[in-house]
């Protein structure tokens, strides 16, 4: 294979590596569902519905503890608040836009993809795209650059190493 | 009388230091090495100086004196002394003084070393590490002095301040508050140390660094010089973010170990750069490869670390543990902004002198797949720093706040780290300038077949989420791959030399440190790794209030509630304590008790969980609300939290590989030394 | 198993010279570094309103369906108390609060409005039910108010001169309605 070629392959599958690599994470991580076994008797929404959607959620006053741990009297209420509106229908989506929009977006644990926000979900990947390229282009001129001084004249110390490991290893198979 | 002569060895220790980098640019300047050599002894004195002041400080930590802003907020007489000790890094102040004493010790060994044939690196080396440490020294100074004092004005007002001021008479507080309840954990004692050990350990690499710019030296001594401090760096910010995560999960009780919070993204990012730089510094010694990335990545560490200082002390972001909004925010911006744009002139400046001296043959070599290590070690970099600076760039924007969860972090990062996890397994086995196919196959297809088996195995127990099973599938090869490799290595060893198995077993780690130590770590990844996707992808938790005798069931295990009882402890805590029986199909196994305690002194409460704590799975269970009208009644939340355990362990295993590979050996270091 | 001294790090005099760095890239860098401390640096800038600051108008949506906005006060001084149902020092000073609304009212140079901060409708609702308060509360939609004066915790209350200016802040619930009474006084037009 020709250096330049190699390295074009190397990145398409990196590239192609990264993407699959993002569809799985977008979809194959299932949350493990609550499991509640007997249903309890008294509230018609359980903990653990009201947790589901809390364990996404950031009440401001219990900075970087999820709402369905934080202890407050506050975070209390806000839990009673989606216990309320599961019981009157509501879903994750419209309970999380509810909330959303009467606290602002920093309730949410995951920033809505829109408006400036689009930058934190397209930054990064085009800072990976760069870097890529960048690795891409290092590697083609590497490759393509001429030896300085016979180049496989130089092999370092752990090639030798591997190499009489190898031997070894190989006399070994043929005498047994 | 005490805390002044503390303060005093402070101030000297500052004039001390800033005589130091004027004597050692002068030394550089004008070729006198007599005046180069008194900043060499400059900066060895700053430690015994600084020491002045942490005793200082020690004293009245341990004595109670509460008339002191400082021992007041972290220390309470109820405390046991060893925490009274410890509370040293319990609070702001001492937690910086405590990081300018680790700098003045690292900077004080290094100038211990031989410089014989290094002299002209030396007087950079001592600019560059004292002006981080007057940095530090100047916030113990003149921001968050921990020596100063209560006083109260004529209007009633409080002053703090050294030395009373006019008007103003003093007042000695009965007691302290207390250090923060969250902070009591053995874990949180060790932790911080820990990270700043970290923290301040990769200021030397990159004061050599700094040097080699300076001086236009384009080999690759100071990355020889520093190897073993960066590795210690790395040591000690690996063991720092375990211990963390330890401490969130027996303490923070909300079920996890790692929450993606700012504050441990600040000590989390320069361990990603640490790491791609441990391994890429090894291209350049071998290869004569990328001095530049070399640069770029230490220069970035040192950044990341000021940084991270800055995010957990400045209030920028709010998390957990991070203090309030104070005046260190500006300086510590001055200090980052000076630091970048001179480690970026300078690298402009030499950007010529270090091109690559050799070229690349394959890319199946090792040193293409350290490339790619480093482009994943980056690109989680970049998700980690993204993730921490939003918000600040959204409030700024909007007006308005966001948080990046850990959603965020969980939907980005995985593919890298699946990528990592590949990587560790080939990249050891390939050869330096080229590998065949054939003999990376030859390594790799036998173990990669028994994965195979391990992968329909976890299928058949019925796991179906296709990352899971390719990151449990991915860790058993690379387990097997390492494990086979090693095999073969002690195999041919035996053969050649005659020694026993068990010997060259032995013997062949011990020959090769870096290379086995690194197999060690790695092996320890591949543990953490499983049980990172054991709770990752199969935690499983319930909630709900039950009556006494009542059961909660999840799994095979239920938990029952046997009994619970409030009580006051003689170190000033309420404690609600409940007890419950943990039982496994049918069979009672084990009692936990979750507990809240409730610190008056400092008016915080602290969620304890109960642990059953198995290789399999942990039965973590909080207290989640208890009204004491209805003591009868309790509300738990119930995690089963499966390999868990593993984590740990392949924490350990991992420390034990870092300690073999930075542990000084005889052959390595001579061999480092002899090079011209 | 020695390390060989002349690995190619610094074994022959480099012959091919690299490619000097393009100007370009070294600006791109340097602008891309000097972004980001910029950014950096305005976050840290303390964007509260401060004791004598103008205050800019806002909307408070009325538990009552008024739309309440502040520009319409001009002329009159304005306490602006943050408060919620589930913090308990906030019940200490609701009665004062209201017994001082009563009797400020009637001179018709002051206004009073609270403002629920991270608070669910129905516990509000019961809050202001409890305390009899009368003046028109609403809820801090998006935190956007409580945005404005970098608020630390509940209770603070702000008080507005007729200007338009920050005059006063009491963080803490007040002890007694004399208490608020001195606050405001200085301030009447």
């Amino acid at each position: 294979m020709r250096p330049a070629r190699a390295a074009r392959a190397a990145g398409y599958v990196l590239a192609a590596c990264l993407i699959v690599g993002l569809v799985f994470s977008a979809f194959g991580v299932p949350r493990a569902a609550a499991q509640s076994e007997q249903p309890s008797p008294t509230p018609v929404i359980s903990d653990d519905q009201v947790n589901a959607i809390a364990r996404d959620m950031y009440c401001p006053i219990c900075d970087n503890i999820p709402l369905d741990v934080c202890p407050t009297a506050a975070c209390a209420e806000w839990r009673e608040q989606i216990r309320t509106k599961l019981a009157e229908g509501w879903d994750r989506k419209q309970i999380e836009e509810f909330f959303a929009l009467r606290f602002s977006d920093r309730v949410l644990s995951l920033p809505p993809a829109r408006g400036l926000n689009l930058l934190l979900y397209i930054g990064p990947a085009l800072i990976l795209l760069a870097g890529i390229a960048a690795v891409y282009f290092t590697v083609k001129k590497l490759l393509k650059k001429p030896s300085a001084g016979g180049q496989t004249a130089e092999p370092a110390r752990e090639d030798e190493y591997i190499r009489r490991v190898e031997e070894e290893l190989r006399r070994r198979e043929r005498e047994k | 009388m005490i805390a002044n002569i503390g303060y005093g060895g402070l101030l000297v220790a500052f004039a001390v230091a800033l005589y130091g980098i004027a004597a050692a640019i002068y030394g550089a300047v004008k070729k006198n090495e007599r005046v180069a050599e008194s900043a060499r002894l400059a900066m060895q004195l700053t430690f015994p100086l600084v020491s002045v002041a942490v005793v200082a400080l020690l004293v009245l930590l341990v004595s109670g004196r509460y008339e002191y802003a400082y021992v007041y907020n972290v220390t309470s007489s109820a405390m046991p002394l060893y925490l009274k000790i410890t509370a040293l890094w319990g609070g702001q102040d001492g937690s910086l003084l405590f990081w300018s004493w680790l700098l003045s010790a690292f900077t004080t060994a290094v100038t211990l070393r031989k410089w014989d044939r290094d002299r002209e690196f030396l007087p950079w080396v001592v600019v560059v590490a004292l002006v981080t440490l007057v940095f530090f020294l100047t916030l113990s100074l003149f921001v968050d002095n921990p020596f100063e004092r209560f006083f109260i004005s004529a209007d009633g007002g409080e002053v703090l301040a050294m030395f009373q001021p006019a008007g103003t008479f003093a007042v000695l507080p009965p007691d302290g508050r207390g250090l923060n309840p969250l902070l009591r954990h053995p874990g949180m004692i060790i932790h911080p140390p820990m990270l700043y050990l970290g923290f301040v350990s990769f200021v030397i690499p990159f004061a050599f660094a700094i040097a080699a710019l300076v001086t236009g030296r384009s080999d690759d001594r100071w990355i020889r010089i520093t190897r073993r401090w960066s590795l210690t760096a790395w040591l000690f910010l690996s063991l720092g973010l375990l211990l963390g995560s330890r401490w969130a999960y027996d303490v923070l009780g909300w079920g996890g170990y790692w929450g993606w919070d700012p504050v441990e993204l600040a000590a989390f990012m320069p361990w990603l750069s640490g790491t791609a730089f441990l391994h890429s510094v090894m291209i350049q010694e071998k290869r004569g490869l990328f001095k530049r990335w070399n640069m770029i990545l230490i220069i970035l560490t040192y950044l990341l670390v000021i940084f991270g200082t800055f995010l957990t002390r400045s209030g920028v972001v709010n998390s957990v543990h991070s203090f309030a909004r104070s005046a260190l925010g500006p300086l510590f911006f001055a200090f980052i902004a000076l630091s970048a744009l001179t480690a970026f002139a300078l690298l402009v400046w030499r950007w010529e002198k270090l091109h690559a001296e050799g070229n690349m043959t394959s890319l199946l070599s090792r040193e293409s797949f350290f490339l790619f290590n480093n482009l994943l070690f980056m690109g989680l970099l970049v998700i980690c720093f993204s993730g921490v600076v939003y918000p600040i760039v959204a409030e700024l924007v909007t007006g308005n706040k966001v948080t990046v969860g850990p959603r965020y972090y969980e939907l980005a990062t995985p593919p890298l780290f699946l990528g990592l996890l590949l990587l560790m397994g080939i990249a050891p086995l390939s050869a330096w300038g080229r590998s065949t196919v054939k003999t990376l196959g030859k390594a790799i297809w036998k173990p990669l077949a028994a994965s195979l088996l391990v992968l329909a195995g976890v299928i058949l127990l019925g796991v179906r989420s296709v990352m899971a099973l390719t990151g449990l599938w991915l860790a058993a090869a690379v387990g097997f791959i390492t494990l086979y490799d090693y095999g073969r290595a002690v195999l041919a060893r035996a053969r050649r030399s005659g020694e026993s198995l068990p010997l060259a077993f032995w013997r062949l780690a011990g020959r090769n440190r870096r290379r086995y130590g690194g197999y060690i770590i790695h092996l320890g990844v591949v543990i953490m790794a499983i049980g990172i996707i054991g709770i990752e992808s199969f935690q499983v938790e319930t909630q709900r209030a039950i009556s006494r005798g009542e059961t909660l069931s999840l799994g095979a295990y239920s938990v029952r509630f046997d009994d619970v009882k409030s009580f006051d402890t003689n170190d000033n805590r309420n404690v609600v304590r409940a007890e419950m029986t943990v039982i496994k199909n049918g069979r009672e196994v084990g009692q936990i008790y979750p507990r809240r305690d409730f610190f008056y002194d400092s008016q915080q409460p602290m969620t304890i969980p109960g642990m059953y704590s198995t290789l399999e799975e942990d039965v973590y269970v909080i207290l989640a609300d208890w009204q004491p009208l209805t003591a009868d009644r309790a509300t738990f939340k119930f995690y089963l939290n499966p390999l868990i355990n593993w984590l740990w362990t392949g924490g350990l295993v991992f420390i034990l590989g870092m300690l073999v590979a930075a542990w000084p050996a005889q052959e390595d270091e001579p061999a480092g030394e002899v090079k011209p | 198993m020695s390390l060989n001294p002349s690995t190619p790090a610094s074994a022959e005099p480099t012959p091919p010279r690299a490619a000097p760095l393009p100007w370009w890239a070294v600006a791109l860098a340097f602008l891309l570094l000097v972004g980001f401390l910029t950014i950096l640096g305005l976050a840290l800038r303390n964007p509260a309103v401060e004791v004598g600051d103008h205050v800019p108008p806002f909307i408070l949506e009325s538990y009552n369906g008024e739309q309440v906005n502040t520009a319409d006060f001009q002329g009159k001084v304005m306490l602006i108390n943050f408060w919620a149902s589930w913090c308990d020092p906030c019940a200490q000073e609701a009665a004062e609060l209201e017994a001082a609304w009563k009797a400020l009212q009637p001179g018709g140079k002051v206004v009073f409005l609270g403002v629920a901060y991270l608070d669910t409708d129905r516990e509000a609702l019961n809050y202001l039910k409890q305390y009899g308060i009368t003046y028109p509360n609403g809820p801090d939609n998006q935190t956007r108010i409580s945005n404005i004066f970098r608020i630390r915790g509940v209770p603070e209350t702000y008080l507005v001169d007729a200007q338009g200016r920050l005059a006063a802040v009491k963080i803490g619930p007040f002890a007694s309605v004399d208490e608020i009474f001195q606050m405001i006084q200085p301030h009447l037009p």
